[in-house]
C-alpha cells in the first residue's frame, strides 16, 4: 500500500508552518504523528499535495503548568502523556484515556494534538477534553485564537480549524483537588475504536455531587458533552434512581451509526453502561 | 500553490549502529526503505494497516510500526531492527534464546516484531508481570501460538537478564 506522491516540508517554527500551509493551499496537510493520516493516505482516502511535518517544531512539544491550566503541546505523543508526572498528579483522566488508545507502538508516535484536531468521532481525547472544559490554542497566518473544545467539533472530520490553521496547544483547566474521574471505554479488542465510551469528572461534598461533567465518545457525528445528564446529577448522592435518569438523558443525545461495532440501539445502550460505570468509579475516587 | 513533487530526497540515519543513507521519495514508508533500500528484511510487512506489529522497529528509543512512518520522518534517527538484537559475534540475545527455548513461535512471521517490541519493553520495565507483558505486546499479533509461549519466552528473557533462572516449561 503506497500513498500517492506528495512534497514534504519540515519547518522549524509555528510561523513557518502556518505560512507554508497557507501558501501551499487547501490540498496541503499538516503531519503530526501521522497515525490517522498515513493510514488514510495508504488507502488513498487522503491524497495531500504537500505534507507539512510538524515534528521538528520544538514549540509544539511538551507539557507544562501555566497558572490554573496544564498546557499540552500539540505534538506531544500519547506515550509522553502517559509518562507525565504532572498529568498523573493533576489530571489523571488524561493518562487513563491515553492508556486505552490503540497500542504501545501507536502511542509512541500518535499525538494528542492529532487525536483532538482530526475531528474523527472515534478518537478518545475529544470527549475527554469536552468533559474537562479544555481550550484549543489555534495558530494561523493571522495570529492565534482560542476555541473551547465544547465549540470545536462541527461534524465528522469537520472542526473549527480554518484552512491554513494548526492546533498549537491544548489548555486544560486543572480539575479541583480531590476530584473523581473515569474514562470507561468498551471496545472489541486492543487497537479498536470505542463501541461507546464515557468520560466523567466530578467533585463530591458531604456525600453529594458538587460538580459533574460528562463526555461521550463515538456515539454521534461528533464527540458529545452531556450537559443535561450532568445537571441532573449535581446535588444528588448519585443514587441509583438519579443515575438512571441521568443515563437516560445522556442516551437521548446520542445518534451512533449501526456498523460492525453493533446496531445503533446497542451502541446507545453501551454509552449508558459506560456512563454508569464511569460515574461509579469517579465517585469512588472523589475525596 | 502546491509544490512540484521532487523525485528523491536524501536521508541519513543510524541503523543497528551503522551510519546509512539513501535517496527516497517522500512517500517511501520506512519499512520499504529498510527492506528494499537497506536489505534489512527482518522487519516484516504484515497487515500494512498499523495493526499487526510485524514491522515493529525501535526508533529513537521507542517501539514503532515502521509501516506508518515515512522514511523522510526518520532522517537523523537512530534505529534498531531485529538484525541488531544479537551480539556482533552472533551470540543470541536472551529474548532470542527465550523464543527458542519456550517455543515462542510457530510460523515465525510475527517473531521479529515480537522480539524487537519485547526488547524495548524489557528496557522500559525489566521486571514485568504477566499482565505487563500481555499489555506491552498488545500491538503485536500472532496467529499461531495463542501467545502463551511468547509470554513465557519474554518471562524467560526477563529472568535471564536479571541473573535468575526461569523454571517453567513451554506449554
Amino acid at each position: 500500500m503506497i500513498p500517492a506522491a506528495f512534497a514534504y516540508h519540515r519547518p522549524k517554527s509555528i510561523s513557518e508552518a502556518v505560512a507554508l500551509l497557507s501558501d501551499l493551499g487547501e490540498d496541503a496537510r499538516p503531519l503530526s504523528g501521522g497515525h490517522s493520516l498515513i493510514p488514510m493516505m495508504k488507502l488513498r482516502l487522503a491524497k495531500p499535495s504537500d505534507l507539512v511535518d510538524l515534528g521538528a517544531i520544538a514549540e509544539l512539544k511538551g507539557i507544562r503548568e501555566d497558572g490554573a491550566e496544564i498546557v499540552i503541546g500539540a505534538t506531544t505523543t500519547q506515550r509522553e502523556v502517559i509518562g507525565s508526572e504532572l498529568i498523573a498528579a493533576k489530571a489523571p483522566i488524561l493518562k487513563q484515556a491515553a492508556m486505552v488508545i490503540a497500542d504501545p507502538q501507536v502511542r509512541s508516535l500518535g499525538t494528542i494534538g492529532g487525536n483532538v484536531a482530526n475531528g474523527d468521532p472515534g478518537n478518545d481525547m475529544p470527549a475527554v477534553m469536552m468533559c474537562l472544559g479544555a481550550t484549543y490554542q489555534l495558530a494561523g497566518k493571522g495570529g492565534e485564537r482560542r476555541v473551547a473544545a465544547r465549540d470545536f467539533y462541527q461534524g465528522a472530520y469537520f472542526t473549527a480549524l480554518e484552512p491554513g490553521e494548526i492546533l498549537a496547544a491544548i489548555r486544560v483547566p486543572v480539575p479541583a483537588q480531590g476530584h473523581g474521574y473515569a474514562y470507561e471505554k468498551l471496545k472489541r479488542k486492543i487497537g479498536d475504536y470505542a463501541t461507546a465510551a464515557a468520560a466523567v469528572v466530578l467533585t463530591m461534598a458531604g456525600g453529594r455531587a458538587a460538580s459533574c461533567s460528562i463526555g461521550l465518545t463515538n456515539v454521534g457525528e461528533t464527540p458529545l458533552w452531556a450537559e443535561e445528564a450532568a445537571r441532573i446529577l449535581v446535588g444528588s448522592s448519585l443514587d441509583t434512581a438519579t443515575v438512571r435518569r441521568a443515563v437516560a438523558a445522556a442516551e437521548a443525545i446520542t445518534s451512533p451509526a449501526s456498523d460492525t461495532r453493533g446496531p445503533a440501539r446497542y451502541r446507545t445502550k453501551m454509552a449508558g453502561v459506560m456512563l454508569t460505570r464511569a460515574l461509579e468509579r469517579a465517585k469512588s475516587l472523589a475525596r | 500553490m502546491p509544490s512540484p513533487i521532487p523525485k528523491k530526497t536524501h536521508v541519513s540515519m543510524t541503523v543497528n549502529g551503522k551510519a546509512v543513507d539513501g535517496l527516497v521519495e517522500p512517500r517511501t514508508l520506512l519499512i520499504h526503505f529498510l527492506r528494499e533500500g537497506l536489505g534489512l528484511t527482518g522487519p516484516h510487512i504484515g497487515c500494512e494497516t498499523t495493526h499487526c506489529g510485524a514491522c515493529t522497529i525501535d526508533l529513537d528509543g521507542k517501539s514503532v510500526k515502521s509501516c506508518t512512518v515515512f522514511a523522510v520522518q526518520a532522517d537523523g534517527a537512530s534505529i534498531v531492527t531485529i538484525e541488531g538484537i544479537a551480539a556482533p559475534d552472533g551470540t543470541l540475545h536472551a529474548l532470542q534464546e527465550g523464543f527458542r527455548e519456550m517455543h515462542g513461535l510457530q510460523c515465525g512471521f510475527c517473531t521479529p516484531g515480537m522480539i524487537t517490541r519485547a526488547w524495548r519493553l524489557l528496557q522500559e520495565n525489566p521486571n514485568p508481570s504477566e499482565d505487563d507483558i500481555r499489555t506491552g505486546i498488545s500491538g503485536n499479533l500472532c496467529r499461531c501460538t495463542g501467545y502463551q509461549n511468547i509470554v513465557k519466552a519474554i518471562q524467560y528473557a526477563a529472568a535471564r537478564m536479571s541473573g535468575a533462572e526461569f523454571k517453567e516449561a513451554a506449554e
